[in-house]
């Protein structure tokens, strides 16, 4: 058997340091995902809304979101915002923006469908028992909502995750960069680094995600019967 | 904006966008074929087929497609196997959109009642009729939004193809940028460029939702009355 390219993961701290490339990606994706939770919330809410020229807004906002790839979001805001706002984003701080501008968009439209989804009489009962608005929202639709929301926010989620593997393109130092520093520092002593290190990425992609898609199989089932 | 050089370029655009809808085709094409099979396997349980096509399915959807074209492109090679980055491009596409487009098959046709399989049978209807004429419309009712879905979302997801070295949208708008810093023209002229794919994807889409709506049973759920 001729030298195995696996060493090249166990040399040194290379194992450690794809981690840490992922940590700086699924760090992205966890903070845009809160920002999206949070305002996607509210604009799922400002979806029901019956006014007709709110409805046309937000469904603009969402086909745009629905229509333009994440990578060309990206680019606009990368290379955009540098020209005309005359601010030096860094990759980071403008993938958290478009993601969070995508993410509001899904999430809202899935709070939205919660809430459609809820019948009524279920906001009738309330009214009848004499509840005010707020209190209705309180303690009869949003627990309803959230519970009803949980696996489309968890595969939301791995979508996230999965879309922050594009920042790399727009130069954010993260796992497929740091695997490509690995791979051109051994060249010449494990020329068939590209296949591990690659094939590693792929797996911990795969262990980031699976979790959370399971999890969200698991609940919609449950949720279910 | 420099319309000149908008005009100048329009047709370098055009050519990429072709080679972005060619790989789009074939990628969707394969992913649709890929998706059939998968689906068959697992309607009718066959025995191992069924824990591959499901490994297959978890792998797919749970990784990015970037890392799956990172890995055929730059990966492969190393154990001999070279793919162009057009193979490379449409494998990805087709490896990503099966396990969508099965999921999709699946549930549009476990998801029917299987007691209108039984009454099918009572009304003394063979196999083949039952699916021709009771289960195949009303599945085509309900997959049809999530296919079309599907087919956006995989022509989406070609933007990343500059990856690997193709040249579609992505890569002449970084080249522009790159090389004329024309930010704003290249910028425009990609939006555009995928608008003009994408908005009469996403119209035909709705038209054919609203089409094939009529197909479901009754129009709305027997039970719940929604």
């Amino acid at each position: 058997m001729q030298n195995l390219g696996i060493q090249i993961l166990f040399q040194g701290n290379n194992f450690l340091r794809l981690w840490e490339g992922l940590w700086v990606s699924l760090k992205l994706a966890v903070i845009s995902m809160s920002f999206s939770i949070c305002l996607g919330m509210l604009f799922g809410m400002v979806m029901t809304s019956t006014n007709k020229l709110v409805r046309f807004f937000c469904r603009l906002y969402l086909e745009t979101v629905r229509i333009m790839p994440q990578l060309v979001l990206l680019f606009l805001v990368y290379f955009g915002a540098a020209k005309h706002l005359n601010v030096n984003l860094s990759g980071g701080t403008a993938a958290v923006l478009v993601f969070t501008f995508w993410g509001t968009a899904e999430m809202g439209d899935l709070v939205r469908s919660a809430l459609e989804s809820i019948p009524v009489h279920q906001y009738q009962s309330g009214y009848a028992l004499g509840f005010g608005k707020i209190g209705v929202y309180r303690h009869i639709i949003i627990p309803q909502t959230i519970r009803r929301l949980l696996p489309s926010m968890m595969n939301l989620l791995t979508r996230m995750v999965k879309t922050t593997s594009l920042v790399v393109l727009i130069g954010v130092i993260e796992v497929v960069k740091v695997g490509k520093q690995i791979i051109d520092a051994s060249r010449y002593t494990v020329p068939d680094a590209a296949l591990w290190v690659y094939g590693v990425i792929f797996i911990m992609y795969f262990a980031v995600c699976y979790p959370f898609s399971r999890a969200a199989a698991l609940l919609d089932k449950k949720l279910r019967d | 904006m420099d319309f000149e050089f908008i005009r100048a370029y329009a047709p370098l655009y055009a050519s990429a966008a072709g080679l972005t809808l060619t790989i789009a085709f074939l990628g969707i094409f394969l992913s649709v074929v890929i998706g059939l099979l998968c689906s068959l396997v697992k309607i009718f349980k066959i025995p191992v087929l069924t824990t591959i096509v499901n490994g297959y399915i978890e792998i797919s959807r749970n990784t990015p497609l970037l890392i799956q074209l990172f890995f055929l492109y730059f990966g492969l090679p190393k154990i001999g196997i070279v793919l162009s980055s057009e193979t490379c491009g449409i494998t990805g596409l087709a490896f990503l959109g099966g396990s969508y487009m099965a999921e999709t098959f699946r549930t549009g046709i476990e998801q029917i009642p299987k007691i209108q399989t039984d009454s099918g049978l009572s009304l003394g209807m063979t196999g083949l009729q039952i699916f021709r004429f009771i289960i195949l419309p009303q599945a085509i009712a309900t997959s049809v939004p999530v296919f079309c879905a599907n087919i956006i979302f995989l022509i989406k997801e070609t933007s990343v193809f500059s990856a690997v070295a193709l040249a579609d949208l992505m890569f002449v708008a970084k080249d522009l940028i790159g090389i004329y810093y024309k930010t704003d023209e290249a910028l425009f002229m990609l939006v555009i460029s995928y608008l003009l794919i994408l908005l009469p994807v996403s119209a035909f889409c709705t038209l054919l939702e609203r089409r094939v709506r009529y197909a479901e049973f009754g129009n709305s759920d027997p039970v719940s009355g929604k």
